[in-house]
């Protein structure tokens, strides 16, 4: 789809001298590139100078670090033996990682990392696709695009332009880089083009769901579905076992990236799958977005209540209205996917013990010689780390509607700057709070179910996930602190404030980092074990901390510009 | 309470611009005030002052007899705003947020009220905020500071998405506010629509106000518009308030200040006036005026 020097880049010809319009060929199969393509794509690669990169490099680090530290780890025949064993057979291991083809190292990197890399892809691509279609278009954008020299389907086309230019360049680097890690060419080929498919499969279908609903959290919603059926669909047809339905995992893209088999005996004919996919998506979305009016959806917009109910009567509520949404479909993918990962725990215990290596390696992660213990305290610190991206998520909301201009008429009502603040705190910190809880409940029930004693598991986890809590609060505090005192670069402060928990928690011990620079992190203070008692100092600290930053950054609120 | 709006010297500065230079506006309790100025003059920035949106830099204001910015909640219950460029919450309906925005303020609300409103500007208040058109999401938002109670309503640019019916819907809406006694502060850069609904104006440019009064009282500053036929030649070089003189084949036009006008007029009935057509400057032409003349004393500063 990147086609060169066929009249998609460059100047744009210009009309001949009877003043008829130019004439543009161009594209596949002789079909017409939309005027205005190239442009618009330069313009979305600028837009998107610094997130792409990003993006980009968290996938390919992630891919290549943990192949890396994999291939490391398991260098001999016979130290991979058992994990072979263990990932053929443990249900919970197939349901999350996905089939092992084959016992080499490549095949276990690909095991291990081939879906949650494809998963990756699939996020940027539908962050990439949405953001420059139906994203534009609420804003109102494209309307101003669409009145110039442009073609209609212009914005669609350079959307999924930047996707294709996204993934291939995914495809590309991963096939370059993990042939240096020692892994062989053909397999490292294969896992990169079935990571870099798997994304632009879903850039077609992200493309049809920015046809489909006419707000651009709704087209990501319906983009988040279809990638969660795919999840579990793979999920339930590997871990189902030879008398299940093992076909699911033939049905949609992330099943691919096993199916293809890298590293043992490839079948490469699986390629085209995704490829059809993302083929059919564009065409599909090119041909919806042909027949629809600019600004509107596919499925109708239901006409709401005519009058509010008494219950939205203030900024509190006003808050929770616009949040609880994204916390509901937060909480509900925190249930699924900690439940599984709770039930995984019985499995993780048994493999640890065959490796040493593993061993030291969940010893250093949970700080602990119990494998399980440390895997589900670093199963909470997890949650924790990502309910405080929801945290910071939220805080930053209060930035949006500022800069959209729907803070004002919340202002200039007979509301105060604190009053207006801590509405969308208190939906940041309840939310933290519900996610831990979710995440330690379903935890312990799912661990608990396979183990037996799951009142007591819960209780346990629940307490784990809740000491959590106050570290979290921090990092979401930051962003409070930036939006009050820096708010043009608030959005900036707080995510990189999770980043360098993220780097600092998850990465920091095995970089062998020293303890002082570890302690920065508001996590690395949070009692992690299951079972143990739960010191309260560092935990009052912690939020006392959450709650000076806070407060300086409403009263920062009370005293600056809106606007 | 003679002022319900009172700013004398206000200075506002974003980094190295300065929006507002030692601003002056006084607005008397009970009047429709409308606030003009040229795109950039900085109606809004002063509007935002006024709602404690904005800090001041420099000067005095006092807002219903408060202080703006550290009074802000409690002010803001006697008060309805319209912003310029109406943005909503695109998951709420449009009769969702004209509630939501009276329960914001505090209002006890009137149901009668609102439901007259929003037949009179027809307004499906069913529909999501996204769905809406400018100008039917201005309509939400004049329509929660209409039905309000509030002592004073601050408009900006209140109109500029509304078709010409709506457009005299929101004139009669304003009139009637006049009369129950409900104070107007009205910004725009639509003279006709000042001309037509205020009492007094207050023109800004670059930050600063270049002339505030009566519509009256600003005519009475400014120039005649004088076309005549005359019977004989006539000769008005030496009067320095005659601005672009044309005669041609016994027809004159030109502009004429008031301090000369009397002048004039003696010299054309003393040659014989066939028609006469004598007109006081619409606000456009006063507007225009000023602007002429800023650009020029800035061209030739420059």
């Amino acid at each position: 789809m990147i086609p060169g020097g066929n009249g998609w880049t460059g100047s744009p010809p210009r009309g001949d001298t009877e003043g008829r319009p130019p004439v543009r060929r161009g594209g596949l199969g002789g079909i017409a590139a939309p005027e205005g393509l190239s442009e618009l794509t330069r313009l979305a690669l600028r837009r998107d100078r610094i997130m792409l990169p990003a993006w980009l490099y968290v996938v390919i680090i992630g891919v290549a670090a943990n192949a890396y530290t994999f291939s490391r780890l398991y260098k001999t025949a016979s130290s991979r033996a058992a994990l072979v064993a263990s990932g053929r057979s443990n249900p919970a291991l197939l349901f999350l990682y996905g089939r092992l083809n084959g016992d080499s190292v490549g095949a276990l990197t690909a095991w291990r990392y081939g879906v949650w890399g494809a998963l990756f892809a699939v996020l940027m691509s539908i962050f990439l696709v949405i953001r420059h279609t139906r994203g534009e278009e609420e804003a109102g954008r494209l309307e101003l695009i669409g009145a110039a020299r442009v073609g209609r389907q212009a914005p669609l086309a350079s959307a999924i332009a930047v996707a294709v230019v996204a993934n291939v360049v995914l495809t590309v680097v991963l096939c370059g880089i993990l042939p240096l890690l020692g892994l062989p060419a053909a397999g490292s080929a294969a896992l990169a083009l079935a990571i870099g498919t798997c994304g632009l499969a879903f850039a077609g279908v992200s493309a049809v769901a920015a046809q489909l609903s006419s707000g651009a959290r709704a087209a990501r919603g319906i983009a988040f579905v279809v990638l969660g059926v795919a999840f579990m669909a793979r999920a339930i047809g590997d871990s189902a076992g030879a008398s299940g339905p093992s076909w699911l995992t033939w049905v949609l893209p992330l099943g691919w990236t096993e199916t293809l088999r890298p590293f043992a005996s490839e079948r490469w004919w699986v390629l085209a799958l995704p490829l059809a996919v993302f083929t059919a998506g564009t065409w599909l979305a090119f041909e919806l977005s042909a027949r629809r009016d600019q600004g509107a959806g596919l499925l109708p917009d239901r006409p709401g209540r005519p009058q509010a109910t008494a219950m939205l009567r203030g900024p509190v509520s006003l808050a929770w209205r616009l949040q609880w949404g994204s916390l509901a479909a937060w909480a509900a993918g925190y249930a699924l996917l900690f439940a599984v990962c709770g039930a995984a725990a019985q499995g993780i215990g048994s493999l640890a013990g065959t490796s040493s290596a593993l061993e030291k390696e969940f010893a250093r992660i949970g700080g602990t010689s119990a494998i399980v213990d440390a895997y589900l305290g670093s199963l909470m610190l997890l949650a924790a780390l990502l309910a405080a991206a929801f945290g910071v998520s939220a805080v930053l909301r209060l930035r949006t509607e500022e800069t959209a201009g729907r803070a004002d008429p919340v202002l200039t009502g007979a509301v105060g700057r604190v009053r207006w603040g801590l509405s969308h705190l208190c939906a940041a910190f309840a939310g933290v709070v519900v996610l831990m809880v979710v995440a330690g409940v379903a935890t312990g029930l799912g661990y608990g179910i396979r183990t037996g004693g799951s009142g007591h598991q819960v209780a346990s986890l629940l307490g784990i996930g809740l000491a959590q809590v106050p570290a979290a609060l921090v990092v979401v505090s930051i962003a409070v602190l930036a939006f009050g005192l820096l708010p043009d670069a608030c959005v900036a402060v707080g995510w990189t404030a999770l980043g360098l928990a993220v780097a600092l928690n998850i990465f920091g011990a095995a970089l062998q980092l020293s303890h002082w620079v570890l302690d920065i992190s508001p996590f690395t203070h949070s009692p992690r074990l299951p079972g143990g008692t739960v010191p309260a100092a560092p935990l009052i600290w912690l939020c006392a901390v959450a709650v000076l930053l806070a407060v300086t950054g409403l009263s920062g609120l009370r005293r600056r510009d809106i606007g | 309470m003679a002022n319900a709006i009172e700013a004398r010297g206000l200075r506002k500065r974003f980094g190295t611009t300065t929006a507002l230079d030692g601003l002056d506006l006084i607005v008397r309790a009970g009047e429709v005030h409308a606030f003009l100025g040229p795109n950039g003059a900085g109606k809004t920035t002063t509007i935002r002052v006024l709602l404690g949106l904005l800090r001041k830099d420099g000067g005095d204001v006092s807002l219903l007899g408060g202080d703006p910015w550290r009074d802000a909640t409690e002010l803001h219950r006697r008060l309805a705003y319209v912003p310029g460029d109406v943005t909503l919450w695109p998951t709420l309906t449009g009769g969702e947020i004209i509630d939501l925005l009276a329960r914001l303020r505090g209002d006890g609300h009137d149901l009668k009220r609102r439901q007259e409103l929003i037949e009179r500007f027809d307004l499906d208040p069913s529909k999501k905020a996204r769905a809406y058109s400018k100008g039917n999401r201005q309509k939400v938002a004049l329509i929660a500071a209409l039905a309000s109670d509030a002592d004073l309503l601050v408009l900006d640019e209140p109109t500029s998405g509304l078709d010409p019916l709506m457009e005299s819907a929101f004139r009669d809406c304003v009139s009637a506010e006049r009369a129950n006694g409900r104070t107007v502060l009205l910004s725009s850069h639509i003279l006709a629509e000042a001309e037509a609904l205020a009492d007094r104006v207050t023109i800004i440019r670059a930050g600063r106000t270049v002339e505030t009064g009566t519509l009256d009282e600003l005519r009475h500053l400014s120039r005649t518009t004088i076309d005549a036929e005359l019977n004989g030649p006539l000769s008005l070089g030496d009067l320095p308030g005659v601005h672009d003189a044309v005669l041609d084949a016994g027809r004159l036009r030109c502009e004429v200040d008031a301090a000369d006008l009397n002048e004039v007029l003696r010299r054309l009935t003393a040659v014989g006036v066939r028609t006469l057509t004598v007109r006081p400057p619409t606000l456009e032409e006063l507007f225009l005026r000023h602007y002429a003349k800023q650009t020029a004393e800035a061209g030739a500063a420059s």
